[in-house]
């Protein structure tokens, strides 16, 4: 779904924080992260 | 060497909805960058009024006139479900009005950057005067003597030279000057936050003397855990707002120092309070922590798309006095604390792993011997309608997930552990205040009570947020019973292993 498109990652500290999106991305053939942050709201 | 126990917990709360207005970041930047916004006109019109935040039952958990437990069947919304035999006082501490609020943050201030209007400074020293807490300090209301200022200076100081406006019920009835003319760690706005943190902590620390045997004098030693910086521009968080309380608290024998990790401060201070007492350093050591105005009203806008009050409307404060091995409070467990490591990894599961599971292990605990766990204490009422979930039910499930992987657990037992070993989030979403923090003061009472005999009080923060590093934060400790006799550290499992194998090496060479 994800191969050679370019990823936009927004984590949530207490969900799934957006390093570990990033690396799940990285396992994907053809997938970039252009740009990944982790956010907190409370 | 025995294991130091928890002596006592205070909590108070404190009603802002001008400062949430005026000071919280999320207004601040309207403010600059869009000064017509809808959001003020919108705000206004959501805020609550004290008798409703009084009545508000997540806050009357937090200064401890109801259990937490009591919010699983408590109907929802809460905020629409007020408790009508609420009390301003409970027996953890108190609330506040923004009134009493801001005459503390004058009594506090040393610098004489506090000006309040005269009339307002009259009317608020009455209210002041018969408060038990604020009787323990000689002179304390002294303060409130010098004759306030005329309202039209108010407004030239306000207009003509930056500084910072309190408000009460709609008027400006004070401000807090610049400390420096030029510095940016020194500006009006940074010292009145810094003074509103120590005023939230020093009424708190003088709740906990009211409430509790320990004396000012007793202290030894303060740790703050809030998330503020004092300092200047050569070194702008050089501290120590520990010792500016003590001060204040009448604790000439004490000296502190500040400890920072985000919302996982509170935690790191009192793993750092347990290791203080049991080493024999200090005996009576306060981890303590303040509000935070920036985070009023921080998802303020989420709440009025869906109609709700603007519940962020909250200052927070807490302490909790560890101390020696009294043979009758509960104990901090300092051979099972959980330290999320530099190479841990971010991955919720790699969190909750390192600062719960790995812990547990080491000390041969399973999950199942834990009454309770005490992870973010967010209220789910203030999160959920902002889209950030309900924290403290994902920390839940992460761990009774956990332990299903583990074994520890059926996967039909998710919903029980859930249920039984947690609790519904009820503080106020002030980032360190919620870590873990608010229920030690129940966990205390309940374990006295034998009704439990392990909590764990579980703290995370998020680092990322400096922008020095990419990592996560958390830590954790067991509170236990408190069996009487002294309790010494466990020989861990590769100590064993290390005493068996050396004996048998000597027995070995004697053959």
């Amino acid at each position: 779904m994800l191969e050679g498109k370019k990823v936009v990652i927004l984590g949530d500290r207490d969900g799934v924080p957006g390093q570990a999106a990033e690396e799940m991305i990285k396992t994907i053939a053809g997938a970039e992260v252009v740009y990944s942050t982790t956010e907190c709201f409370v | 060497m025995s294991f130091p126990v928890i002596k006592g917990a205070s909590y108070s709360l404190f009603h802002t909805p001008e400062m949430t207005v005026h000071q919280g970041s999320n207004q601040t930047t309207e403010r600059y960058t869009n000064p017509n916004s809808e959001h003020f006109k919108n705000l206004q019109k959501s805020l609550r009024s004290f008798d409703e935040f009084v009545k508000y039952p997540p806050n009357q958990v937090y200064i401890g006139n109801v259990k937490p437990d009591m919010l699983k069947c408590h109907k929802r919304p809460w905020y629409e479900h007020p408790l009508e035999a609420a009390s301003t006082d409970g027996p953890f501490g108190a609330i506040y009005t923004e009134e009493e609020l801001i005459a503390l943050v004058k009594i506090v201030d040393v610098f004489d950057l506090v000006v309040l209007e005269e009339d307002f400074q009259a009317g608020a020293k009455v209210k002041l005067k018969n408060k038990q807490e604020l009787q323990i300090i000689d002179k304390l209301l002294s303060k409130l003597d010098t004759k306030g200022e005329k309202f039209a200076e108010l407004e030239r100081m306000v207009n003509e030279e930056h500084a910072e406006g309190m408000y009460y019920s709609g008027r400006l009835v004070g401000c807090v000057k610049k400390a420096h003319a030029f510095d940016a760690v020194l500006t009006a706005h940074v010292m009145f936050e810094n003074l509103v943190s120590k005023a939230t902590a020093v009424v708190n620390l003088l709740q906990m003397f009211t409430k509790t045997k320990l004396r000012p004098e007793e202290v030894d030693y303060i740790i703050e855990t809030s998330e503020e910086a004092c300092g200047d521009m050569n070194q702008r968080g050089g501290g120590n707002i520990a010792k500016s309380i003590g001060e204040v608290c009448g604790c000439v024998n004490a000296t502190g120092s500040d400890t920072r990790s985000f919302c996982a401060a509170p935690v790191h201070g009192l793993v750092q309070a347990a290791a203080l007492v049991q080493s024999g350093i200090y005996k009576n050591v306060i981890v303590i922590a303040g509000g935070s105005t920036a985070k009023l009203g921080m998802n303020s806008k989420s709440h009025i798309e869906k109609n709700m009050p603007a519940l962020e409307d909250c200052l927070g404060a807490f302490a909790i006095h560890v101390s020696e091995n009294d043979g009758i409070n509960p104990i901090i467990r300092t051979d099972v604390v959980g330290r999320h490591t530099i190479g841990a990894g971010s991955a919720p599961q790699a969190v909750i792993t390192a600062i719960v599971t790995d812990p547990l292990d080491r000390a041969d605990i399973k999950l199942e011997d834990i009454d309770k766990f005490a992870p973010e204490l967010q209220n789910p009422e203030i999160t959920v309608p902002a889209g950030a979930g309900d924290v403290t039910l994902s920390n839940l499930k992460m761990i009774a997930a956990l332990g299903v992987k583990r074994g520890d657990f059926l996967k039909e037992d998710i919903e029980r552990i859930v249920n039984e070993k947690g609790m519904p989030g009820y503080a106020p979403t002030q980032g360190h205040i919620p870590s873990g923090v608010p229920y030690i003061g129940f966990a205390r009472q309940e374990i006295l009570n034998k009704k439990f005999n392990k909590v764990m009080i579980i703290g995370k923060g998020s680092l990322f947020l400096g922008r020095l590093t990419n990592l996560f934060d958390g830590v954790s400790f067991v509170m236990q019973d408190n069996t009487g006799t002294e309790e010494k550290a466990s020989v861990s499992k590769e100590e064993v292993r290390s005493m068996v194998a050396e004996t048998l090496k000597r027995l070995a060479e004697s053959l």
